[in-house]
């Protein structure tokens, strides 16, 4: 990808909405969730780690901009989209373990989160390197912004 | 996907040899014809805009069609195509082109410049010029077409583990001539040689075509259009002072050869008996015509020996333009070559740099074109292996210099006097052949249709010297009522992107192009719904 960090900021967003929200809306109910857990608590969790994902993600990125400008090209290449799922993935799951994600109750099984949070990451991943361009033809010349 | 030409594909073997011959030689001072001879009066020529009298009385037939493109490569492609996704049908559009094909010229010097179709061209995955949307991606497309699943893993692992994956010139070819057939490419094409635009009294502009001889009653036809868009692609190709003069002064053109020549006869003596082979310049296509040398000498076990010269000579990591090296502005660079990926540094196609380039003006966007352009070449692995190889067996040798003189030696070899910066005094350096890969570009001024622009519209040129381009690729200065000039390609580098000159540079300039033609009601504006209706059409062959 090509992003501007305003591009970076609003392609994360909207696709973590719209993508990110398909897909929880269609995990979550086969998710390993603690026997008794009710789906709406159940959709309560994991659309709140999405949104943790989303705000705590506009930080990240502009440590990624700040990052790309050691890059001659000022590129960012599809496989850091990728693997940036790690660290990522890693922060949000150390605040559910320290309880510092607001609106959490009980405890999140890490597997269900893993398996959340990879689907989630590898689905706005894939989107973005291909079928994104399709639905807006001005979205990969600007740097990935939408407005 | 054949590797062959087809018949739709294959060269004309009439095509001249060279680039400069395949443009129109340099006007003569012309005479105006007589009135009512259906050829240009006086009175046209020696005026800036034209009525629809003038015309009339000099017998010259007149065609109205709303938007007329000039040039009919791939850069007039890549816009019409746009346009035709965006509800244009073919009856209002006419390509006026020398060209039967839009990828005709650029096959030819793909090919002789050593990149025949089963071979990589230096380009993105995403970017398709027969398809706007770039999705599927050629590597996607190569990965389910033919079975080739690794090309995935490949665009997953690059630049960092992997050589950017660049698509087969003949697989570019095949896609395009899919996509001409799919928006009836043939009906808007008009074969002919363009000789003017010029501005109508009451709006819009004439386009005057020459047509084969005998083809129209008269030797001009004029084309009223509304809009007219400009893709004549590079002007001409410029060689070496000193190669130009050697050529021309004992009237060799087959020891000393540009790369964008045919010269395959030089890799063919080269199979018959140990020769020099000197090469000049240090960017993509001296790094291709070395690796066809370098390929021959494996394949063939040959002796040949290769001298290469670099005017400017990079030797490590370099800040362009900058006393010391700074983290954020570093290209990689080594035994003379300087390496990136692509022409510019990736993102002027669509990140941070084409967001800052835009708000450029004057001379610091000529600056940041200096810092980011300048010779250059990807950094392949299988170069790198055979450069290596052939440095530390002796057969390939490099160095920094110009040349001051050339002159045949004793042994009827081409003596070049060499005055590098490395060694004090001149090194004399005899070589069998030469070939210029410097490819330098003409100035515009020398393509006869943009003479003319300069000479009569009020086009201006921009810091580096070409075509003054707003960013919607209007051509500043030519407005003629409700009527737009636009221009794409070479010709408008300098303006506010820089990758004019590449597949996805000729895309952003038709996104721009389109959207601006949106805003004047002439066409629809490709949103959301607009682009995935059609893009199912593509994805299904079926016409836009």
């Amino acid at each position: 990808m090509l992003p501007t960090l305003g591009g970076r900021i609003q392609t994360r967003i909207v696709l973590l909405a719209v993508i990110g929200g398909l897909v929880t809306l269609a995990i979550t109910p086969v998710l390993p969730l603690p026997a008794g857990t009710t789906l709406s608590n159940a959709y309560r969790d994991t659309f709140i780690i999405l949104a943790a994902v989303a705000v705590i993600g506009i930080v990240w990125e502009f440590f990624y901009h700040l990052i790309m400008q050691w890059r001659w090209e000022k590129d960012w290449p599809t496989f850091f989209g990728f693997i940036t799922m790690i660290n990522e993935g890693a922060v949000i799951w150390a605040l559910l373990h320290f309880k510092k994600i607001p609106g959490i109750v009980g405890t999140v099984p890490t597997a269900a989160f893993v398996i959340d949070f990879v689907l989630v990451w590898v689905a706005v991943w894939l989107w973005a390197n291909g079928p994104m361009r399709v639905i807006n033809i001005r979205w990969r010349f600007f740097g990935g912004r939408l407005v | 996907m054949s590797e062959s030409p087809t018949e739709l594909g294959s060269i004309d073997p009439s095509i001249p040899a060279t680039i400069m011959r395949e443009r129109p030689a340099a006007a003569p001072a012309e005479g105006g014809a007589p009135p009512g001879s259906g050829d240009l009066t006086d009175e046209l020529l020696t005026s800036d805009q034209w009525t629809d009298a003038m015309l009339q009385a000099a017998g010259i037939p007149v065609a109205d069609v709303p938007l007329v493109s000039i040039g009919g490569g791939i850069g007039s492609f890549v816009t019409v195509d746009y346009l035709r996704i965006a509800g244009v049908p073919t009856s209002r559009i006419a390509v006026l082109s020398n060209l039967d094909f839009p990828w005709q010229t650029y096959e030819y010097l793909t090919r002789v410049s050593q990149i025949p179709r089963p071979e990589r061209i230096r380009s993105d995955s995403a970017s398709r010029p027969d398809n706007i949307w770039g999705f599927p991606s050629y590597a996607l497309t190569e990965a389910f077409a033919d079975g080739k699943w690794g090309e995935l893993w490949h665009v997953f692992v690059e630049p960092m583990w992997a050589d950017y994956y660049t698509p087969k010139a003949g697989r570019v070819f095949a896609g395009l001539e899919r996509e001409s057939k799919r928006i009836g490419w043939d009906q808007m094409l008009v074969k002919g040689q363009v000789r003017m635009v010029r501005k109508r009294y009451g709006g819009g502009y004439f386009v005057i075509l020459t047509p084969k001889a005998g083809v129209t009653p008269t030797k001009r036809v004029a084309y009223r259009a509304e809009y007219v868009h400009l893709a004549v692609g590079y002007p001409g190709l410029r060689y070496l002072k000193e190669l130009q003069d050697f050529r021309t002064e004992h009237k060799d053109y087959y020891h000393v050869v540009s790369a964008y020549e045919e010269h395959e006869h030089i890799y063919e003596a080269a199979r018959t008996k140990p020769i020099t082979v000197m090469l000049r310049g240090g960017g993509i296509v001296a790094s291709r015509v070395l690796q066809r040398l370098m390929d021959d000498r494996e394949n063939h076990g040959l002796q040949t020996h290769i001298v290469h010269v670099f005017r400017t000579f990079i030797d490590k990591a370099h800040s362009p333009n900058e006393q010391s090296l700074r983290a954020w502005n570093k290209r990689k660079g080594g035994h003379g070559f300087a390496y990136q990926g692509f022409n510019y540094p990736k993102s002027v196609w669509g990140g941070q740099l084409k967001s800052e380039m835009r708000r450029l003006e004057g001379e610091a966007r000529a600056t940041r074109y200096k810092e980011m352009g300048g010779t250059n070449t990807p950094w392949r692995r299988r170069w790198q292996a055979q450069m290596n190889q052939g440095r530390r067996e002796g057969w390939y040798q490099i160095m920094q210099g110009t040349v001051d003189d050339m002159r045949i030696g004793g042994d009827g070899k081409i003596v070049s006097v060499v005055k590098s910066k490395s060694q004090p005094g001149p090194i004399e350096i005899s070589a069998d052949y030469i070939i210029d890969c410097t490819g330098l570009e003409a100035d515009i001024a020398e393509h006869r249709v943009l003479k003319d622009l300069l000479d009569h519209s009020g086009v201006g040129r921009n810091p580096t010297g070409r075509l003054d381009v707003e960013r919607t690729f209007e051509l500043r200065g030519t407005a003629s009522g409700p009527g737009v000039i636009y221009a794409s390609g070479a010709t408008t580098l300098g303006g506010y992107f820089p990758g004019v000159d590449t597949f996805l540079g000729l895309q952003v300039a038709a996104q721009e192009i389109a959207d601006d033609l949106a805003r004047r009601g002439f066409c629809k504006k490709i949103g959301t719904f607009r682009s995935i209706s059609q893009w199912f059409k593509w994805a299904r062959n079926k016409q836009p």
